[in-house]
């Protein structure tokens, strides 16, 4: 045996680091600047996407070097930041920075997670990079590409497209032929598109080109009107959109639904007329639903076997079915089957929906057997998430806890609660109200805790923790009618007093 | 032959004494050793004498479920800050006997624990923290402010913690408590 060659080959094991997990190709960036686009290939790493250091070398001109034990260096102008295979860190100027995974490597190529860019490359680098994850765009130096969602929905026999597009664009609507055609004045746009459920006057939106956003149109059309507003940091297109025809036709012989299927926008499903409830009627139009955990999620399991996840949608219809019934009021669940909704997309289709409040439904766990009672929570924010929440309205990039800076929408999607947690809170306390002498309670029947759903919810939003499948009678209780019942009844009064003291407070001013 | 073997052997110790040199001293210099710590206030004093220990305040579920207690116990002392976190919180996951419950699923060790020079402490758990974990809102609150002020409320160096899990950023570990930013101190989780 050459031991000679064995304590080479030791080193050479230590040095590589070996990566078992399966890469998989993903859709790339798109990669915007003043020279045009360029795509830039992304890897998938479980559910982390990566991009090469040898890709972002060409592009922006960096000096990567393989150091011996598994470090990297990435260099610019001097700068350097040093990565090493096995940690989720980057380290600039001896500042760490955290990464969501550590670097992989494909053969001889090291990938980085895309966070790499926007975490510890934007400390480094001379011109401004924008790393827009939800729509797989990075764009580089002072380009004018505003965020663009929009926003769908019905109103009487008619339908509204909300368009909003922030920072400021101006935009110019035609109609050709069967389409509206937007087009911005921008170098492009970052379009979010909604759901649309079948209506037959509105089939689909859909990007067009670079700068433009199309709306085909369905055979009920008959007219449109398009009015713009100035928001504080945003403008507004508002397309309203009425029928050829007084004649209501019936779901059935709708055009077939362009969304998804299960997506957790009310796709297909026949929409309540609420043509006598009017837009201007209340300030609670449509209400988000959200039976807590899904699919392989079970979430809290009793020592009956009663399932978390089966109890908050059972729980979730009920309080649907009564709210539409006796309020006229629409709601919408963020899943009404068994599956896995992650978290963000929970409270993006509360968002996209333009829900006026957010209800998430769950049932809690104790090590303490004997620990019962409902508990209503809304949002709590750190005081420096606060502080630079209200200091970046307005700015483009905020500095990160870890050095260098983050950009603004990571902040304002987490943060989007922070301007309704008043609200947040005086539902909590309605609920509180309703549920006393009716539903058990919580020592802390109210509680205020950084809850990762309600930070992106864009509403007043709640969640009720209905009680304890830890206890074994209190799992008996919620699993039985009667309580169901009267859970239900509190919420939806609890509802009807939240909506009474907005619209009171609306009529004021 | 013996020569031969000697040669191996020596290639041996040249080759292990190299590495070694790279990974204790070669390594952490040029890396400009992030994972040690700036913000620990180490003073390079004496060897500490076995056994040392200071007195930590740990946390606890309180016999209600609801909130955490408080209980003052003897954790093993480290040399610095970022040692002295990584003692508090190896004690504060370690398992607990009745009466003591505690919030940290049972299984959760610590992989690696660092602080930036900003003093947020990044503490890296096992998966048992997610995959173990009973879930439930509040329970989930009590594990991550058992971590949370464990850190916070025995360092002042320490001010705010983020929770990774097997080494990477985690949106929660079931389902409820944002761990996408670091946390402050809440002792509003303690009776």
């Amino acid at each position: 045996m050459n031991l000679r060659a064995l304590s080479l080959l030791i080193i050479v094991v230590v040095v590589n680091g070996i990566q078992g997990q399966p890469l998989s190709p993903a859709a790339p960036l798109t990669v915007l600047s003043k020279e045009g686009r360029r795509p830039l290939a992304v890897t998938l790493v479980g559910d982390q996407e990566f991009v090469a250091l040898d890709d972002l070398a060409v592009l922006f001109q960096l000096t990567v070097r393989e150091e011996t034990l598994g470090a990297i260096t990435v260099s610019y102008k001097g700068k350097t930041i040093v990565l090493t295979t096995d940690q989720a860190l980057a380290s600039v100027a001896g500042k760490l920075i955290s990464l969501p995974a550590a670097p992989v490597r494909s053969g001889r190529r090291a990938l980085v997670p895309v966070e790499f860019i926007s975490r510890a490359l934007t400390t480094v680098y001379d011109t401004r990079l924008d790393l827009r994850k939800p729509s797989h765009l990075l764009v580089v130096g002072d380009l004018r590409v505003p965020r663009v969602t929009i926003r769908y929905e019905a109103l009487g026999t008619g339908a509204r497209l909300t368009i909003d597009a922030a920072p400021r664009a101006a935009s110019v609507v035609s109609q050709e032929n069967d389409r509206l055609a937007i087009k911005f004045d921008a170098d492009a746009v970052d379009v979010a598109l909604p759901q649309i459920p079948a209506q037959g006057l509105i089939q689909a939106v859909r990007v067009a080109d670079a700068v433009s956003i199309a709306v085909d149109l369905g055979p009920r059309f008959g007219a449109f009107r398009a009015t713009a507003q100035p928001l504080e940091a945003a403008s507004r297109l508002t397309i309203d959109v009425v029928a050829a025809q007084t004649d209501t036709p019936s779901p059935g012989s709708a055009t077939p639904s362009p969304g998804p299927p299960g997506s957790p926008a009310p796709s297909g499903a026949p929409l309540p007329d609420l043509s006598g409830v009017g837009q201007s009627a209340s300030a609670i139009r449509t209400i988000a639903i959200d039976p807590g955990h899904g699919g392989d999620d079970a979430g809290v399991v009793g020592s009956g076997g009663t399932k978390e996840k089966d109890l908050t949608l059972a729980v979730a219809r009920r309080v649907k079915a009564a709210i539409e019934g006796r309020l006229g009021i629409r709601v919408l669940l963020t899943r009404d089957e068994d599956k896995k909704v992650p978290l963000d997309d929970r409270s993006a289709a509360a968002n996209n929906n333009k829900a006026d409040l957010f209800l998430g439904l769950h049932a809690s766990a104790s090590l303490r057997k004997g620990t019962t009672g409902a508990a209503i929570f809304y949002a709590a924010f750190d005081k420096d998430a606060e502080d630079k929440a209200r200091a970046s309205l307005g700015t483009e990039r905020l500095p990160t806890f870890t050095g260098g800076s983050r950009d603004i929408e990571l902040l304002t999607w987490d943060l989007a609660q922070i301007r309704h947690v008043d609200r947040s809170e005086q539902l909590a306390h309605l609920l509180e109200q309703q549920f006393h002498d009716r539903v058990p309670l919580s020592p802390h029947p109210v509680e205020r805790a950084p809850l990762h759903v309600l930070e992106s919810a864009n509403m007043p939003a709640v969640i009720v923790e209905i009680g304890y499948l830890t206890n074994v009678d209190q799992e008996k209780q919620l699993t039985a009618n009667e309580f169901q019942n009267t859970l239900v009844q509190a919420i939806v009064d609890a509802v009807v007093k939240f909506r009474d003291a907005l619209d009171a407070d609306r009529g004021i001013r | 032959m013996t020569s031969r073997r000697a040669l191996a052997t020596g290639g041996v110790v040249a080759a292990a004494c190299v590495l070694a040199w790279l990974l204790f001293v070669g390594l952490p210099r040029w890396y400009g050793a992030p994972a040690t710590g700036r913000v620990a206030d180490a003073p390079t004093t004496a060897p500490t004498p076995p056994g040392r220990k200071i007195k930590a305040r740990l946390y606890y579920v309180s016999a209600d479920g609801t909130r955490l207690i408080t209980v003052e116990r003897d954790v093993a002392y480290g040399e610095g800050t970022v040692q002295q976190a990584r003692e508090i919180i190896t004690a504060q996951i370690a398992p607990t006997a009745e009466p003591l419950v505690s919030a940290v699923p049972p299984g959760t060790a610590l992989r690696a624990l660092f602080i930036s020079d900003r003093g947020t402490a990044y503490v890296d758990l096992t998966g048992a923290a997610a995959a173990a974990h009973e879930g439930g809102a509040l329970n989930e609150l009590l594990t991550v402010y058992t971590i949370v002020n464990a850190l916070t409320s025995n360092l002042p160096a320490v001010t705010a913690v983020q929770i990774l899990v097997d080494g990477k950023e985690v949106d929660t570990l079931a389902g409820h408590v944002d761990l996408r930013r670091p946390l402050a101190k809440d002792l509003g989780w303690v009776q």
